[in-house]
């Protein structure tokens, strides 16, 4: 069935396993926190190279390692990331990173620091990242269908403004690109509670609903009963919710939850950072409701494009991914217009239909897709956060 | 439509939300419900923030609060229709 979304495209970098980037970045990945020196001087060097340097890499074990694993290999992996340099303290591990990155097909080289010193290391990989600049900068955007597209959401510093307006102008955007054959995801695990009944409900059928259940269920059980001091009052709703009018978990959870419109539902579940095995459609990622910590595992899963809906005016950004921001709280946009790419407040003047603001956020898409930068963008924002799922050994 | 000073999700909600920064008390403020854009009036008794709620009918103390047609809390304190509802006299059911 076609509909006006249809034909849409966009100028998009098309990557040697087919996928389709926004963005055509040179990394410079560390394995490991004591790599990030070497990362940083290596990008110093070189001009058009980014690193991203975080903190985590050392003597993790089980699935926290797995999940930082999934997390530098998706990151790398990214069709956003035209080629990659992997440095880490010593070769075996480096080069799982490497032979990750690589079964995409594109450009990975890895260098460890053991026995050659950083500064061996970053004379050896700043000529592979220079040779990378040249290969990425000559790479021309073409043009492909939007809905090739991997959409992302996730909102933040939530107030009543979002349950209003912006958060059901990605959900209308999902019920109209999701029909076309974008891959979406979403998640915040915790800032489900209260509406997790509704949220099974949306699964595509009772046996993904049921394992939904079960990973919502067991976050609950093994980390929040078990760690909690009174209750959740003083970080769910957050003192920003708070003071942005949101009273309680249930009622947060309601307005996160118009993220995923009226029609959609969600195909299956992902792992922290894993990406989709199960063809387009919604996911639905076990993930931190912290925003760095969720952006980076969405994209390490696979996202090109991130939609953020924000009342009281969240700033994030992330390295590889646009971040678009979407708000409708009239207060946020005459304090914090810098950080705001699409202003819905009309929404809440009921000047502007959720329908119209959905379109005006598909469009916004598509212009951050061709190259535009997002707010996030031109302010710097580079947020890379990894996901610890309990202490290093 | 003029701009509406509080909206409404449901018509099963006892709570709308202040949307206009400003809001003094005593205001004869023009309601709307979003689900189908129909319209009420009522006056606030508070100066409320934007973003913030007003009951729309008087609550008793254990009665549940309704927003988007589904509870959202417990009330702990009672309420007159016009007051801001918050932490103060609203609070989650879990815990």
């Amino acid at each position: 069935m076609t509909s006006e979304y249809s034909n849409l495209t966009i100028q998009g970098y098309r990557r040697e396993n087919g996928r389709v980037g926004v963005r055509n970045h040179v990394v410079i990945l560390p394995l490991d926190d004591i790599s990030n020196a070497a990362c940083e001087a290596v990008a110093n060097n070189i001009k058009g190279t980014m690193a991203i340097p975080h903190a985590y890499g050392r003597l993790q074990f089980g699935e926290d390692l797995d999940v930082h694993f999934r997390t530098i290999i998706g990151t790398g992996a990214n069709p956003n990331v035209a080629a990659c340099v992997v440095i880490g303290i010593e070769p075996s591990w480096t080069q799982k990173v490497v032979d990750g990155i690589a079964a995409t097909g594109k450009p990975v080289q890895g260098f460890s620091i053991e026995q050659n010193g950083d500064l061996k290391t970053i004379m050896n990989a700043s000529r592979a990242a220079k040779d990378m600049v040249h290969f990425a900068s000559e790479l021309q955007r073409e043009e492909c269908d939007l809905s090739e597209l991997w959409i992302s959401t996730k909102c933040g510093e939530s107030d009543t403004t979002t349950g209003l307006g912006s958060c059901p102008t990605v959900g209308n955007m999902y019920d109209k690109l999701l029909p076309e054959g974008v891959y979406g995801f979403f998640g915040e695990t915790s800032e489900i509670t209260g509406a997790e009944h509704i949220c099974q409900k949306r699964a595509i059928n009772e046996e993904v609903g049921e394992r939904w259940h079960k990973m919502w269920k067991s976050y609950q059980d093994d980390v929040i009963f078990a760690h909690q001091t009174d209750d959740l009052s003083d970080s769910q709703p957050t003192k920003g919710n708070i003071e942005g009018g949101l009273t309680t978990i249930e009622e947060k959870a309601l307005g996160n939850l118009e993220k995923i419109g009226r029609t959609s539902k969600f195909i299956d579940i992902l792992e922290p950072a894993e990406a989709p095995q199960s063809g387009k459609g919604l996911y639905f990622m076990d993930s931190s409701s912290a925003a760095a910590e969720c952006v980076t595992l969405m994209a390490a899963g696979g996202a090109v494009v991130h939609t953020f809906p924000t009342g009281q005016g969240n700033v994030i950004g992330n390295p590889i991914v646009p971040v678009i921001k979407i708000t409708a709280n009239p207060r946020t946009i005459r304090t914090m217009s810098e950080h705001v790419d699409l202003d819905v407040s009309g929404i809440l003047r009921r000047e502007k239909t959720i329908d119209e603001a959905g379109d005006n956020l598909i469009e916004m898409i598509r212009r951050t897709a061709n190259g535009r930068n997002t707010a996030a963008e031109a302010l710097g924002h580079r947020e890379f956060s990894m996901t610890k799922l309990y202490r290093s050994a | 439509m003029p701009i509406p000073q509080l909206l409404v999700h449901d018509h099963k909600d006892n709570v709308g939300v202040v949307v206009v920064e400003g809001l003094e008390a005593n205001t004869d403020m023009l309601c709307c419900v979003t689900h189908d854009n129909s319209t009420f009036k009522m006056t606030s008794n508070a100066a409320v923030p934007i973003g913030h709620k007003v009951a729309l009918k008087d609550l008793k103390t254990g009665d549940t609060a309704f927003k988007y047609g589904e509870d959202i809390g417990k009330i702990t304190a009672d309420v007159k229709k016009g007051d801001h509802l918050h932490t103060h006299n609203c609070k989650t059911k879990r815990w």
